[in-house]
């Protein structure tokens, strides 16, 4: 690869970590702050992506759409449908342990993902949706990619500063509190409910636009895109290896984990093609045994939270 | 429709598929009540004990007998997997074990697709033609398939009301503290769980890929299922767990009189939320955690 | 000697201290009550006889041997049964599968032991077949202590086994103390009820603060007039 070549993939890459910076970050106001367990990831993103690509994309035949929009419009409207699926699953399960919010979260994901391969005059079925724009799309490749890594990046730091400053606030250390002690939790009982419903959603809106952000980049999107086990298991391992309560960490982890990813994925297609397909599986259980050596050995992950005077609680 | 197509074409298929899922249920049940977590790699472990059933299959050995090879062999998996990945977190907030898990169903699928591939797989080649019994039409592999579950469900209850260490587990599952202080070793109770998990594994992996064809997603598809009939049935609750095997089993093969045919996965869904806003004990009064 | 012997024991859960030195003794076939405030650390001082806290000075000592420090299983088969104040039966199991629970850890004939506990608790032998889950409280309790019996231990500590219960099942649960008491049990129990086990008890501590404050005969402490100040609302 020239250097040339190499600039480019680093801009490509820079892109798909800031998308996968906004995941980790929504599972990080849900899971490192809040506790909840989300093990649907994928569906919410993929609600995301398509309700941006719908408002957004130029018509086609047999499908919804070709509302051509603009983008703000899309993202908005990614960020409230995830958060509109997000609401009544949270306000039937946040009652209980984590548990059966995973399951169900599990089981939403699946849902989304029949619709979007039932339901072609909505998504196009399995064709999924094209001629998605993309802003400065117009522009020769090399700055058209900076300046959506450019937009990205920004919407990155936004995310980011609001979620710390929301941390910060008396309603990020209700959570803690919550969170660390499940006696307190549940003698503050309606109001914390609110509270962790808040959290859920706001987190799954943020998933949301990470989808929207997605789809504006590829142009495209199609049922194959989103792999729904691997993505959310992917983000899992972000966020826990960065550490979990920690929203620079939670960036942290996107970044290495998604370079250790790609990475792989360069060298395995270099084999040849006999043992190329068990590579790729042999990948999947490597982030599985991750997982694994993370929580046994640094369960705080790379950047621990900071909280003064106690120690990392999980 | 006549009474016999629906018997037929509803509801016996129902009830087969009900009761494989009760007996993923119940292994579902057992870990959630006794052990106090979601186990979400059931599913994958259901699969890699399919696949072992094939491996012997394909070394000769008839299917049915296979069947018994592979539980015993689950069943020393799964011990191997607590010993492994879960036992160390037992000190740490139950939700970290049920985040572990998801990283086990990952590594176990992985390992089938790479030891076995990713195409489907049967055990016998060929069309079975169902036999008539008074109009019911039912193949035999059906039939062991429901004699399976029965006799599975029956040993287990015995185990469970009679046998001292099936009291230990239940007392493990009721009151924890109380069954320490009774002088139960949580490590030989937590294992022999483990050990009669991975059995109800490898034999719901097994009627599902005997039933219909084997693939390496074939356990995870039949997770949310599971759990929705385990919830259904009340945690912790063996029977419930049948009687939430059956219901789930055959509102899917009904699904289809009210919702297009590809939503059928979609039965289990509603059915999971609609008891956790109704009835969230589940219907024989299981618990909450 | 005395069966029980604890010396200055200090201790508690984690970090903090919540007893500062406390001694008792329970002697053979006696019924030891332990009384004084809210936050007095009573269960605290019984639960560090049962290797529930962490003690960090002081010896208990049981028959002659040394426990400090030992795991409640080991205490469990040296002969000392402990009934938690709540969640003290298997709701979900028969009266006879809480007896036989109870039991575990013994092997051969038990059904001397079985005769023993239905003599005890004549109550429950028709019930035997109910879900303790299902009992009223009184008898929940009866449960309770039948389970601890089972393994013949020759201490039993019982923490607040009237609490909640009406005044009828309060004498109720005294009787079968004695009883108890009478085939050879030594009990040390935490009341609430500070008069009425002062009234029915051999001999009494007071504890608060995580300390010895007295001790005596029941009688004689119903008869402290400053004991009676403090503690027994006059």
């Amino acid at each position: 690869m020239d250097l040339l070549g190499l600039a480019n993939y680093a801009v490509f890459m820079g892109i798909l970590i800031g998308i996968y910076a906004l995941l980790s970050l929504g599972l990080n106001i849900q899971w490192g702050f809040t506790g909840l367990f989300n093990a649907g990831i994928a569906g919410f993103f993929a609600v995301g992506a398509y309700a941006s690509a719908i408002l957004t994309s130029l018509p086609a035949s047999g499908r919804l759409g070709g509302y051509e929009l603009p983008l703000v419009v899309g993202w908005l409207a990614s960020m409230a449908a995830a958060a509109a699926i997000a609401w009544p699953i949270g306000k039937i399960c946040l009652r209980f342990r984590s548990d059966y919010l995973a399951i169900a979260t599990i089981g939403i994901a699946e849902i989304i993902r029949l619709v979007i391969r039932t339901e072609g005059w909505l998504t196009g079925g399995v064709r999924g949706v094209t001629g998605v724009p993309r802003p400065f799309g117009d522009l020769d490749y090399m700055p058209s990619q900076l300046a959506y890594l450019a937009i990205v990046a920004t919407l990155v730091l936004v995310a980011y500063l609001l979620v710390e400053r929301q941390v910060k606030a008396p309603w990020g250390r209700m959570m803690r509190a919550i969170r660390d002690n499940e006696l307190a939790a549940a003698a503050m009982g309606k109001q914390v409910e609110a509270r962790r419903l808040q959290a859920f959603v706001f987190g799954s809106a943020l998933m949301g636009l990470a989808g929207a952000l997605f789809v504006h980049f590829n142009r495209s999107i199609t049922p194959e895109a989103i792999d729904p086990m691997i993505a959310t298991f992917l983000i899992w391992i972000m966020l826990i290896l960065g550490g979990s309560g920690n929203n620079r960490g939670a960036i942290l982890g996107a970044a290495v984990i998604w370079i250790i990813w790609s990475v792989s994925e360069l060298l395995t297609d270099r084999l040849p093609t006999e043992i190329a397909v068990q590579a790729k599986y042999a990948r999947v259980f490597i982030i599985g045994l991750t997982l694994q050596l993370v929580l046994r050995f640094r369960p705080e992950g790379i950047l621990p939270e900071r909280q003064a005077g106690a120690p990392p609680h999980r | 429709m006549t009474l016999m197509d629906f018997l037929n074409f509803h509801l016996v298929p129902g009830i087969v598929l009900g009761s494989i899922y009760a007996v993923g249920a119940i292994g579902i049940t057992l870990v959630f009540g006794i052990l106090r977590f979601a186990h979400f790699a059931h599913g994958d472990m259901a699969t890699l004990g399919a696949f072992i059933a094939l491996a012997l299959v394909t070394a000769g050995i008839d299917p049915w007998r296979a069947l018994p090879i592979a539980m015993a062999v689950m069943a020393v998996v799964a011990i191997g997997v607590d010993k492994l990945f879960y036992d160390y977190l037992k000190a740490r907030p139950k939700i970290v074990t049920v985040m572990a898990s998801l990283g086990v169903a990952l590594m176990l699928r992985a390992v089938v697709q790479v030891v076995f591939g990713v195409d489907p797989r049967t055990y016998a080649s060929g069309i079975v033609r169902p036999d008539d019994y008074f109009g019911i039409l039912l193949r035999d592999r059906e039939l062991y398939t429901l004699a399976a579950v029965v006799l599975i469900v029956i040993g287990l209850t015995l185990f469970l009301r009679h046998s001292r260490w099936g009291k230990a587990m239940r007392a493990m599952s009721d009151n924890p503290d109380l069954a320490r202080l009774s002088g139960v070793d949580n490590r030989k109770v937590t294992m022999l769980t483990w050990a009669i998990v991975g059995a109800l594994c490898a034999a719901s992996g097994f009627m599902l890929g005997i039933n219909n064809e084997l693939h390496s997603m074939m356990g995870w598809q039949v997770l949310l299922p599971m759990f929705a009939a385990a919830i259904l049935g009340g945690v912790g609750r063996v029977e419930g767990a049948v009687l939430g095997g059956l219901i789930v089993g055959i509102a899917e093969e009904m699904s289809i009189f009210i919702l297009p045919a590809q939503y059928k996965a979609a039965t289990a869904f509603v059915l999971l939320l609609l008891i956790l806003l109704v009835r969230p004990r589940g219907l024989l009064n299981g618990k909450v955690l | 000697m005395a069966l029980l012997d604890m010396k200055d024991v200090r201790g508690g859960y984690g970090d903090a201290d919540v007893l500062h030195g406390v001694s008792m003794r329970v002697g053979e076939r006696e019924i030891v009550v332990i009384v004084g405030p809210n936050g007095a650390g009573k269960s605290t001082a019984m639960k560090s006889v049962f290797g529930l806290l962490t003690v960090r000075g002081g010896s208990i000592v049981f028959d002659g041997e040394d426990i400090t420090g030992w795991a409640p299983d080991r205490i469990v088969q040296r002969g000392i049964c402990y009934v938690p104040q709540v969640d003290n039966v298997f709701r979900e199991m028969t009266v006879h599968e809480n007896f036989e629970m109870g039991a575990f850890l013994r092997r051969g004939d038990l059904s001397a032991a079985y005769d023993r506990i239905y003599g005890l608790f004549p109550d429950l032998k028709a019930k035997r077949r109910n879900l303790a889950g299902d009992l009223s409280g009184g008898q929940r309790q009866m449960v309770a202590m039948g389970r601890a019996l089972m393994l013949d231990p020759k201490l039993l500590l019982l923490d607040e086994p009237t609490a909640g219960l009406s005044p009828k099942y309060m004498e109720q649960i005294f009787q079968i103390t004695r009883d108890v008491r009478d085939a050879g049990v030594s009990i040390l129990l935490v009341e609430q009820h500070a008069k009425q086990a002062l009234a029915f008890c051999d001999r009494g501590y007071v504890l608060a603060t995580g300390a010895n404050r007295h001790e005596g005969s029941g009688q004689a402490l119903l008869a402290d007039r400053e004991v009676a100040e403090m503690f027994l609302g006059g």
